[in-house]
């Protein structure tokens, strides 16, 4: 079985990027479940997307310690799910910094050292700058369908599988620009 | 048949669908608001509504059923308490064409303002009560119910919560059911009660439940597991699910029908496993049954009443197993991300100024609940839909004159629509002098931005008569009406301390569109 915890914040779109996925998963056969985050936490609040996928799955939760992937669109927001990764799990962490309320008021500091707390803790960290590719897709509501991508180089779906998901599920007028944004995202990993 | 991915809240709106549901209503609360939206979105055979609030909602399904219509209704475990007067009552009466209703509990309020667990009110209200443990037994269970509320005579309850609503999973579909509205006859001996009627639906409404009983032991809703008999594990919903996770070796009695619970196959279970636990959320509702029933068994000892479960909360607590930390923990002080409002949210405006003059605000349900925070910090009560107005006439009867004119109370649109109104005519009935601000952002924007009343649109998208909130605050009594843009927050200043000072009822109305609507 497969767990992939998507973070980030409200509005970055980490329920899309999972349904991606588990279009994916679905479609290659297997048992797939997610859980997700609405209501009060979309208003700029935490927000994250639980996809499990494998022969037969039961919690739609991903216990603490069973994650083989946590993909944070956001820097701060990957500290959070720290103890959900598996011994051999990958961080995929956006170098993105997205102040908080606190921050944002003055009542606290943003944490300068996690990507260097987290490099030094944990070896399968993997900090990706999506400023370029960002820039090349055009726009940065992408941001999602980068990391997806980044993500997609460590898993077994064939090209062509993701294209058809996002083609599913992403709004015509937008499918270009998403394909081309997946494709950005996995030149920004290299294996 | 096919197989597809769907939302526990989908997959309900595609069983009702399928049941040939013909009417739904409800009041939009997370977890339940997708149902009605994906009814309006994909499956526009049913006619679909948002009522004013969860009573109204349940009273039109119910009118729809008594009329011979399968009808539906959908609101959160709150709504739930809004439109517990409708429910008991039509538990006496019962239906005639199948009547739903979908419960949406919180366990963890994650956007809710408590955690209460509506199994109870099931078994108050003498009525059978589903509860799916993943979204392919949502859209199976919704389907079943209209069948069950036919056949017993009862409303029938489906209890989701958050991990149920918003958690995705194959669901099977099928086919819409053909199914004709039934002929409406005119019975008030079962649909007016009067107490001479009500006494013998009493009567039946026990006798139902007697035959439901045995219907929750051999119908296959409830069953059981059998695996090692070591160790016994009675549980519903998603924990079961959890359970199937961590002890996948235990027998399990899985509940999928929580009221009324199976007698036999609980005594069953509970005489051949060694050792009996339940793991379920919130409250020990199945515990203190198994007990009743003269069963030792373990559960609230080991786990939480508070909060949901997870798989590592039950793992810990039956498995005494720890989960693996890989990093250290982070030494330094990680800034928590609760929700705010938006940039340029119209409620803003409006907060600043309450903040800048220190009154005492009486607070309701939406977005603007979260004026409580930093950097307003300017809410002082709040506890259910619509109480801000009624609250505040309280503080004025317990303080006097004094407190009316230092404190306001803030109300949305929706949530004023929803059961502010009748708190505004007991303002001026009964000579409160108060202030109340509606916040006006021409729709109910926290549950995701749903039409209501006052924004001219149907949940099917029909144009329809804009309420005329300015009208309707006047002809409650109020005298004092203000409408102003919040943005001009000089003015607004202004109108709040004149307002205020009136030893009269006034109402101000902030009227901004919602920063987010289009």
């Amino acid at each position: 079985m497969k767990n992939v915890i998507f973070a980030g914040v409200g509005g970055q779109g980490v329920i899309l990027a999972s349904k991606v996925l588990m279009e994916v998963a679905q479609k290659r056969g297997f048992d797939v479940k997610e859980s997700e985050v609405h209501g009060m936490a979309q208003r700029g609040g935490s927000v994250d997307c639980n996809v499990r996928y494998g022969t037969e799955v039961f919690s739609p939760l991903i216990p603490k310690g069973g994650a083989d992937f946590v993909v944070s669109l956001e820097m701060l927001e990957s500290m959070r799910k720290i103890d959900y990764l598996k011994k051999d799990a990958v961080l995929i962490v956006n170098r993105e910094q997205i102040n908080p309320a606190p921050v944002e008021i003055g009542a606290m500091k943003y944490p300068e050292d996690i990507e260097e707390w987290l490099r030094k803790n944990f070896a399968n960290t993997v900090v990706v700058d999506t400023t370029e590719a960002l820039k090349e897709a055009g726009t940065k509501k992408a941001l999602n369908i980068v990391m997806l991508g980044c993500l997609s180089k460590y898993l077994d779906f064939e090209m062509k599988d993701w294209e058809d998901a996002i083609k599913a599920l992403v709004k015509e007028q937008f499918v270009e620009q998403n394909l081309k944004a997946f494709t950005l995202g996995r030149e920004l990993i290299r294996l | 048949m096919s197989r597809q991915l769907m939302l526990g809240n989908e997959a309900i709106a595609r069983g009702a669908w399928e049941a040939g549901c013909h009417v739904a209503a409800g009041y939009p609360g997370t977890p339940s608001t997708e149902i009605l939206e994906t009814i309006s979105r994909d499956y526009r055979d049913i006619k679909a509504q948002w009522s004013p609030n969860e009573k109204v909602a349940l009273e039109v399904a119910a009118g729809a059923s008594v009329a011979g219509a399968r009808s539906l209704s959908t609101m959160k475990h709150v709504g739930l308490n809004v439109a517990a007067d409708p429910l008991f009552t039509f538990s006496y009466t019962g239906v005639n064409g199948g009547l739903v209703i979908i419960n949406a509990d919180d366990p963890g309020a994650w956007s809710s303002q408590n955690e209460q667990d509506n199994r109870h009110i099931a078994r108050a209200a003498k009525l059978p009560m589903l509860e799916p443990s993943n979204p392919g037994e949502a859209k199976e269970f919704t389907k079943l119910a209209f069948e069950l509320s036919e056949k017993y005579d009862r409303p029938v309850i489906i209890r989701i919560t958050t991990r149920i609503a918003h958690s995705q999973g194959p669901v099977e579909t099928g086919e819409r059911g053909n199914v004709p509205l039934k002929d409406f006859v005119r019975d008030p001996k079962k649909y007016v009660m009067i107490p001479a009627h009500a006494r013998p639906r009493h009567v039946f409404v026990e006798q139902q439940i007697l035959k439901l009983k045995d219907y929750s032991s051999t119908s296959g809703l409830n069953k059981i597991e059998w695996r090692n008999k070591k160790r016994g594990i009675i549980s519903n919903g998603v924990a079961y699910q959890y359970v199937r996770e961590v002890c996948p070796d235990d027998s399990v009695l899985k509940i999928g029908m929580v009221w009324p619970l199976p007698d036999e196959l609980i005594k069953e279970f509970a005489s051949q496993v060694e050792e009996l636990y339940v793991v379920e959320e919130l409250d020990p509702f199945i515990e203190d049954y198994v007990k009743a029933l003269g069963f030792k068994v373990k559960g609230k000892e080991l786990i939480p009443i508070c909060g949901e479960l997870t798989p590592e909360i039950v793992d810990k607590a039956l498995n005494g197993k720890d989960a693996e930390k890989v990093l250290p923990e982070y030494a330094g002080a990680l800034p928590g991300r609760p929700p705010g409002l938006c940039k340029g949210c119209p409620h803003a405006f409006v907060f600043n100024v309450l903040k800048k003059l220190d009154v005492v605000v009486n607070g309701d349900i939406g977005c603007y609940t979260l004026g409580v925070l930093p950097p307003y910090s300017s809410m002082h009560s709040q506890g259910c839909m619509g109480a801000s107005i009624g609250m505040h006439l309280g503080f004025e009867k317990a303080r006097g004159d004094e407190m009316a004119r230092h404190s306001v109370a803030v109300i949305g649109d929706s949530t004023f629509i929803h059961s502010g109104i009748t708190a505004l005519i007991d303002m001026v009935y009964n000579r409160g002098t108060g202030t109340v601000i509606i916040m006006d952002n021409r729709v109910t924007a926290m549950t995701g931005h749903q039409e209501n009343p006052a924004t001219g649109k149907t949940l099917m998208g029909d144009d329809t008569y804009e309420l005329d909130l300015e009208m309707m605050v006047k002809a409650c009594g109020v005298k004092r009406v203000v409408v102003i843009d919040p943005k001009n927050m000089e003015e607004l200043e202004k109108v709040i301390k004149e307002e205020i000072a009136a030893p009269e009822p006034s109402v101000i109305m902030t009227r901004r569109k919602c920063i987010l609507k289009k």
